[in-house]
């Protein structure tokens, strides 16, 4: 575990990235501690690629400084890519090659000693349940084992610090579950980790601190708790059967909690952790007007409640994007 | 699934100089991909093989007339049919980094603390070695089909390394071609209007003399020709020390300038 007084383990200063006339990055400004976990959470385009790209040493920033273990990213790129791993949102694996095989290739381009590389192979592949297709050329995977043996193959060389840039993006539901179970017990391993992903929930998973990150610019940044308590904990959605009392809903529903109204749907953003009780106050107060909602819903705010919440337009993604 | 173990990290392990060792690494691994394919290094050669059998007995006939006396068509052709196999193999540079590229897995190459120069290097000597074994195959179907060496063992040595040195220089030609493009499809296309004159505007399938004049110039000096000249000098026999010097020049010539733009778009490759 890192002392209080340690240096941060990653550290992005006023980072600027622009293509053309595209600023992709505006001056984006963040740190991770050692051995913890930091989300960079925002929609298609916000820049998160680019910064990642950034850190990584795969992108010159045009401006700013990127710092992984106190090497300059910029000065020295060759030493700060001994100590980074990075999964990307591609399965970067050599399909033609076996899972072992992968393993074997990064093992010696990280210039380990070949006995070495055989047994972290072993290790990696059991660890992320490959053993029994660590013969079969990667091509035959699922694009759930794909997503393991990329991160596998980022391990090999045991950094200190790992970047997964949407990590999860395209899995189904089991691929993302077993990925999220693999990742967090890196984690607590004391590995690093700085996450992209457009997944409110992922983010709220896995990591200790979230940036939120939009047009290039830092709009927000806390615990998955402090920003939730900042943006609403909950959501209460109501669709009624009519606009007359889609209208009467809407005044009715304003002390619960800040509502809006999309068509027939009425949304009340309800500060705090208080959801439930919210649900209830709905209940008696649409129940004591003889209004009779077609269906009523209670869930967590999805990232676009949040971009909503902070910045006024929805996570649509306008086509600008510069994660490409 | 079993539980992660904790990996201490451990010291930073910074490596420089690895170049040799990295770009062998590199090689391996492309020469692995190559044995799980071998369907492509199969159609790799029937193209070539069509033309020896199209020119050989389709074209030869008429083409024959044109040849200075003494001169059997099928000697004339089959160094021609060499440079076009390796010249059209070379292509194979370009389209596997241009894959590589769109499929994420230079990006992970350029993110680890390899020699910067290793995934060309390993490229292209691992396509050295694929060219090398098409130009024995294709060696193979001369003989059936007739072909014979007027010089000696060593004349014949002698072509086969200088067309394997001449697809190494062109590798390096895709190489840029392969790192400038999105995709291998985009990679495929790309360079076939490139090679089609350079190709067939040679002296590869038809003497020079036949050509419209103001063609001649270009077909007598064009990089192809060179070499295949040297290629007929090493094989047919006569004075070879002028046209292997110029196919010699052509050679370092494209690797001394198109080796360094490559690694240059590599390091800046997105």
């Amino acid at each position: 575990m890192s002392s209080p007084v340690a240096a941060p383990a990653i550290v992005a200063d006023e980072l600027v990235k622009c293509f053309g006339d595209v600023e992709a990055v505006k001056g984006v400004s963040f740190e991770v501690p050692e051995g913890k976990v930091l989300g960079l959470l925002g929609p298609n385009g916000a820049g998160k690629t680019t910064a990642v790209r950034m850190l990584t040493t795969l992108l010159k920033p045009d401006g700013g400084t990127a710092r992984v273990l106190g090497v300059d990213v910029s000065r020295d790129p060759q030493r700060v890519r001994g100590s980074i791993g990075l999964a990307g949102q591609y399965a970067a694996v050599d399909e033609n090659l076996t899972g072992r095989e992968n393993l074997a290739l990064v093992g010696k381009l990280t210039h380990l000693p070949s006995a070495e590389i055989t047994a972290r192979a072993d290790e990696l592949l059991e660890q992320f349940a490959l053993s029994d297709a660590a013969d079969r050329v990667s091509r035959t995977y699922s694009g759930g084992m794909r997503r393991r043996l990329d991160l596998a193959a980022a391990l090999v060389h045991r950094p200190p610090v790992l970047f997964l840039d949407e990590p999860t993006t395209g899995l189904d539901p089991q691929g993302r579950n077993e990925l999220w179970s693999v990742i967090g017990a890196l984690v607590s391993g004391g590995t690093t980790v700085l996450l992209t992903t457009q997944y409110l929930e992922e983010a709220d998973l896995l990591a200790d601190n979230i940036v939120v990150i939009d047009h290039g610019t830092v709009i927000a940044e806390g615990s998955a708790t402090q920003l939730k308590q900042r943006l609403g904990a909950t959501v209460v959605e109501i669709t009624m059967r009519d606009d007359d009392s889609t209208a009467r809903a809407v005044d009715l529903l304003a002390p619960v909690g800040s509502t809006s109204r999309d068509g027939k749907l009425v949304c009340v953003h309800v500060p705090g952790g208080a959801g439930a009780r919210s649900m209830l106050d709905a209940v008696r107060l649409l129940d004591g007007e003889h209004l009779d909602p077609a269906t009523m819903v209670l869930r967590e705010p999805t990232l676009d409640d949040v971009f909503l919440e902070l910045t006024g337009h929805a996570t649509t993604d306008d086509g600008k994007g510069a994660d490409e | 699934m079993t539980t992660i173990t904790a990996d201490a990290p451990t010291t930073v392990r910074v490596n420089r100089g690895h170049a040799v060792g990295d770009a062998l690494t590199m090689a391996w691994r492309n020469l692995l991909n190559l044995v799980r394919n071998p369907q492509l290094l199969v159609f790799a050669t029937i193209q070539p093989v069509i033309f020896v059998l199209m020119f050989r007995y389709v074209f030869g006939g008429a083409i024959q007339g044109s040849l200075p006396a003494g001169q059997t068509y099928v000697n004339f052709l089959m160094p021609g049919i060499f440079v076009q196999t390796i010249v059209f193999g070379s292509l194979t540079t370009g389209v596997g980094l241009a894959d590589d590229l769109s499929k994420g897995l230079i990006d992970r190459f350029r993110s680890l603390p390899m020699a910067r120069s290793a995934v060309l290097v390993g490229r292209t000597l691992a396509d050295l070695v694929r060219n090398f074994f098409v130009v024995i195959l294709m060696c193979v179907v001369g003989f059936i089909v007739g072909w014979t060496i007027g010089t000696d063992v060593w004349g014949l040595l002698g072509c086969i390394a200088i067309i394997v040195a001449f697809s190494y220089s062109l590798s390096w030609v895709f190489a840029i071609v392969g790192l400038s493009v999105k995709d291998a499809e985009t990679a495929q296309a790309v360079s076939f209007p490139l090679l089609a004159p350079l190709v067939f505007a040679s002296s590869a399938f038809v003497p020079v003399a036949t050509m419209p004049s103001w063609l001649q110039g270009w077909a007598e000096n064009q990089p192809v020709s060179v070499v295949v000249n040297a290629a007929r000098a090493l094989t047919i026999g006569g004075p070879a020390a002028h046209d292997v010097t110029l196919a010699l020049i052509w050679i370092v010539g494209i690797v001394a300038v198109c080796a360094p733009i490559a690694v240059a778009r590599y390091r800046r490759a997105v």
